[in-house]
C-alpha cells in the first residue's frame, strides 16, 4: 500500500462569531482604557469593563482521513457541515486551528469558476491572468493556450473584454483554463451549479477525465447523483465532524436515511403521541439496489418501510413524485381503490414503475398515508427523498441541435407522440426498442 | 491530459499546520511563486489606463501637473528658498521618491480587501498582493525621473555622476520604507477598515512632515533632528543632493536606512502572522 496522497489528522477549525464587530469595538474599548490611562498618569490600572468574548463555533472538529492516490471522493454534508472549510484548509486559503494535514503532490483547486477574472481585460489577458493566479507557468499557459481557447469555443472573442462576454461564454472559458491544469489533486466546490445542461456535463466529463488518468479529486456537491456517479468513495461531514466514510454508495444510503430519519424523528418530537406510524422510503434501480441515480426507460421500485404502532384498517397510501416544475405525477390508492385491508407491524410496501419516461433532471418523492375514512392523515404528506434521472439526449433519441442542454429546461414528464406533416408523412424520435413509447400499429 | 515531469512533483509534500506567529514572511515560496508578481503588476497597470482617453500620457501629466502647483504654490507664493536651485527642478526632485513611496502605501493599503475574492477563492503568497501594488509604482517613478532629468537640463545643468548609482539604490531604499509601511497597514486595514480610510490623511501629514516642499536646511534645530527620524527625509534629501552635488545628509540618509530596514523586518513578521488567516477575515 502506497502513502496516502492526502493525510489529515486532528484537523479543526474554529471561527469566531461575529468578527468584526466583536473585534472593532475591542479596538475601540482599548483605545479608550489607553486615553484613561494617560489621563490618570502613566501605569496606574484603570477599570475598563472588558470586550465580551467572542461566540466561537467549531466548523470542524477532528477530522482524520486518509486519501489514496486516485481516489475520487465525494464530500457530502448538510449545509454548514464543514465542507466548505475542509476544502479551504486542504487548499490552504485558511490555516486550521488545530491538527495537522500532509499533502503530497500539486494541487488545483477550484472552488470557484473564474477566480480573478477581471472584466476590463480580454479573454487573451484574462486566460494568463487566471491561469497565473491557479498556479500554472507562463510557458505552460502558452503551450496550452490554442487548447483552452478551442474547448471554451470563444476563438472569435477571444481579444474582447470579457465584461462583453455573456455568462455562458464566461464561465466555459473560465472552466477550460481550470480544466487544462496539471495537477495530482484536484479540489472541486460546488462549481457545478453555475452553468447549463451542457457545461455541466462537459465538467463532471473533465472530473471523469481527472480521475482515469490516476489523479486524486476532492468533491463537494449537493447532487448527490453526480456524487454517485463520479465517486469512488464519499465522505459525510456533519457537524463538522466525520459521519461516515467509505464506499459511495454505503455512505450516500446511510445519509439520505438519515436525513429521512431526521425528518421523522423531528415529527415524532412535534406529534410523538398521536403519530401511528414511522415511515422511511428508498428508491430503488433497476436492480434492485437502493440509489438515487435512475437510468431513463429502466424499470424501479419506491419502497415505503413501515412501522405502525397498531394495526391499521384500509390505509391508503399514496407516492407523489414532483420535478422543479411542480408537482409531477402520484399514485394514490383513494385514486386507484387498491388499498390493502390491512397493515400491522413492520412491513414494506414496494410501488413498481415498469418504466421511466423522466428526462435527465433531479425528482422529489412525497408520501403521505390516510386512514379508512380517507379523510384523516395517518402520515402527512412530505418529501421524504430525492432521486436524479442520469441520461443524454440521445438516450431519449432525441436529435435536436443543443438537445442536452434543452433537456434540463424542458417539462420532464414524456408521452409517446408522433408529427403529422401537412404532405400526410410521419416523424417520431426513434423509440422502437421502448415498448411503451412505440405507438401501437393499429393507431396509424 | 498527459503530466508531464509528475515524478518530480509527486515528491513535493506540504504539511499544513497550525504555525508559528513569530515567523516571517516565506521567501522561499515567494520565489517559486514569482510569475505571479509579474502578473498582478501586468494586471495593475493594465486596468489603471483601460479606458481612459490619455492612457499613459497620464503617467507624464500626472507629475508634470503637481510640479506646476507647487511651483505656483510654493515657490512663486510662499517664496520658499530652494538652496538656489530652480524650484522646479528642486520640487520635482524631491516629488519623485515621494510620490513613488506615497502612490504605494496609498495602493497597498486597500489592496487585500480590493482583492477578497481572489484571496479567499485560492491559495498564493499573500505577499504579492500589496507587493505588486508598490512595484507598480516604480513605472510612474521612472517615467517622473526621464521628465526630472529633461527639467534639469532644460535649466543647463548637468546632474553629479554619483547619481547613477545613488538614484537607483535611493529608489530602491523607498520601496522598502514603503514595503514597511504598506505591509503593516494592509493586514491592518483587512481586521480594521478604519486604516484605509485614514491614510490619505497620513499620507498628507507625512509628506508636509517631510523635507519635499522645503529643504531640511529650513528646519530649525531641535526639529531638524526629528524630521531625521522619519525615514522619508533621508531619502528625499540624499536623492537631491545626489542630483544636484549638494553636501550629501549623512545623519537622515543613515537614519533612513536603520529605521527602514527596521519597518521592513517587522512587518515582514506582522504580514505573516495575519496571512495566515486573513481568508477568514478579509
Amino acid at each position: 500500500m502506497s502513502v496516502p496522497v492526502i493525510e489529515t489528522s486532528g484537523l479543526s477549525k474554529m471561527y469566531r462569531l461575529g468578527e468584526t464587530t466583536a473585534r472593532r469595538s475591542a479596538l475601540r474599548l482599548r483605545l479608550a482604557a489607553a486615553v484613561a490611562r494617560i489621563r490618570s498618569g502613566l501605569g496606574a490600572e484603570v477599570a475598563v469593563s472588558a470586550p465580551p468574548p467572542d461566540p466561537t463555533f467549531w466548523a470542524l472538529r477532528d477530522i482524520s482521513v486518509d486519501i489514496a492516490e486516485g481516489e475520487v471522493v465525494g464530500v457530502i454534508g448538510r449545509n454548514g457541515a464543514g465542507k466548505s472549510t475542509l476544502l479551504k484548509i486542504l487548499s490552504r486559503i485558511t490555516e486550521p486551528t488545530a491538527g495537522r494535514f500532509v499533502m503530497r503532490g500539486r494541487v488545483a483547486s477550484l472552488l470557484e469558476v473564474g477566480t480573478g477574472f477581471h472584466g476590463d481585460l480580454t479573454g487573451r489577458e484574462n486566460t494568463f491572468l487566471n491561469g497565473a493566479i491557479l498556479g500554472m507557468t507562463r510557458r505552460e499557459i502558452y503551450r496550452k493556450f490554442d487548447e483552452i481557447v478551442a474547448f471554451a469555443g470563444i476563438e472569435k472573442f477571444i481579444d474582447t473584454p470579457v465584461k462583453r462576454y455573456s455568462s455562458g461564454m464566461y464561465i466555459r472559458l473560465a472552466f477550460a483554463v481550470a480544466a487544462h491544469l496539471e495537477m495530482d489533486v484536484l479540489i472541486v466546490d460546488e462549481v457545478l451549479s453555475v452553468g447549463d445542461a451542457t457545461f455541466q456535463a462537459k465538467c463532471l466529463d473533465k472530473i471523469n477525465e481527472v480521475s482515469q488518468s490516476g489523479r486524486t479529486v476532492l468533491f463537494v456537491s449537493h447532487n448527490l447523483g453526480s456524487v454517485q456517479a463520479l465517486c469512488t468513495r464519499a465522505l459525510w461531514l456533519d457537524g463538522g465532524r466525520v459521519a461516515a466514510s467509505g464506499s459511495v454508495g454505503a455512505v450516500v444510503s446511510k445519509y439520505i436515511e438519515s436525513s429521512n430519519r431526521s425528518t421523522i424523528e423531528t415529527r415524532h418530537r412535534h406529534r410523538a403521541s398521536e403519530e401511528p406510524l414511522a415511515i422511511h422510503v428508498v428508491v430503488r434501480d433497476a436492480n434492485g439496489v437502493p440509489s438515487l441515480t435512475l437510468k431513463p426507460w429502466e424499470p424501479f421500485d419506491i419502497d415505503i418501510v413501515f412501522n405502525c404502532r397498531e394495526r391499521i384498517d384500509r390505509p391508503s397510501f399514496w407516492i407523489g413524485i414532483d420535478s422543479r416544475f411542480g408537482s409531477l405525477f402520484a399514485a394514490s390508492m383513494l385514486l386507484d381503490g387498491k388499498r390493502p385491508s390491512w397493515v400491522e407491524g413492520h412491513g414494506t410496501l414496494t410501488c413498481h414503475f415498469p418504466r421511466l419516461p423522466l428526462l435527465p433532471q433531479t425528482y422529489t418523492v412525497w408520501v403521505g398515508v390516510k386512514d379508512a375514512s380517507g379523510k384523516r392523515d395517518l402520515f402527512a404528506g412530505e418529501p421524504v427523498t430525492m432521486f436524479s434521472v442520469v441520461g443524454s439526449a440521445r438516450d431519449y433519441r432525441f436529435e435536436g441541435e443543443g438537445a442536452d442542454a434543452l433537456l434540463d429546461r424542458t417539462c420532464p414528464l414524456l408521452l409517446p407522440y408522433e408529427w403529422r406533416y401537412p404532405d400526410g408523412t410521419v416523424a417520431s424520435p426513434d423509440w422502437t426498442d421502448v415498448p411503451t413509447m412505440t405507438l401501437p400499429a393499429e393507431v396509424r | 491530459m498527459p503530466i508531464e515531469g509528475t515524478a518530480i512533483r509527486r515528491r513535493r509534500e506540504f504539511i499544513g499546520q497550525p504555525s508559528s506567529p513569530w515567523r516571517p514572511v516565506d521567501f522561499r515560496e515567494v520565489w517559486e511563486y514569482k510569475e505571479l508578481l509579474y502578473f498582478f503588476v501586468w494586471r495593475d497597470l493594465k486596468i489603471r489606463f483601460k479606458q481612459t482617453i490619455l492612457g499613459l500620457a497620464w503617467v507624464v501629466l500626472r507629475p508634470l501637473f503637481s510640479v506646476v502647483i507647487f511651483t505656483a504654490v510654493f515657490g512663486r507664493w510662499a517664496k520658499i528658498p530652494s538652496e538656489d536651485l530652480p524650484y522646479p527642478a528642486f520640487i520635482l526632485a524631491g516629488l519623485l521618491p515621494w510620490n513613488f513611496f506615497a502612490s504605494g502605501v496609498t495602493q497597498a493599503t486597500g489592496s487585500l480587501v480590493a482583492n477578497a475574492h481572489l484571496v479567499s477563492k485560492v491559495y498564493f503568497p499573500r505577499l504579492f498582493v500589496p507587493l505588486s501594488a508598490v512595484v507598480s509604482a516604480v513605472v510612474e517613478a521612472l517615467v517622473s525621473l526621464v521628465l526630472l532629468l529633461i527639467l534639469i537640463a532644460a535649466y543647463g545643468r548637468v546632474p553629479a555622476i554619483g547619481a547613477i548609482v545613488w538614484v537607483p539604490f535611493l529608489l530602491f531604499l523607498a520601496m522598502i520604507i514603503s514595503l514597511g509601511v504598506s505591509l503593516w497597514l494592509a493586514a491592518l486595514n483587512v481586521k480594521y477598515r478604519d486604516v484605509g480610510a485614514g491614510v490619505p490623511f497620513l499620507v498628507q501629514i507625512w509628506m508636509y512632515a517631510t523635507p519635499v516642499v522645503y529643504p531640511l536646511s529650513l528646519v530649525p534645530y531641535p526639529f531638524s533632528w526629528l524630521s531625521s527620524l522619519n525615514p522619508m527625509t533621508g531619502v528625499v534629501e540624499g536623492f537631491r543632493s545626489a542630483l544636484f552635488k549638494s553636501p550629501w545628509p549623512d545623519v537622515p540618509f543613515s537614519c533612513s536606512v536603520i529605521v527602514g530596514s527596521a519597518l521592513f523586518a517587522s512587518s515582514l513578521f506582522f504580514f505573516r502572522r495575519c496571512e495566515r488567516t486573513l481568508a477568514d477575515s478579509v
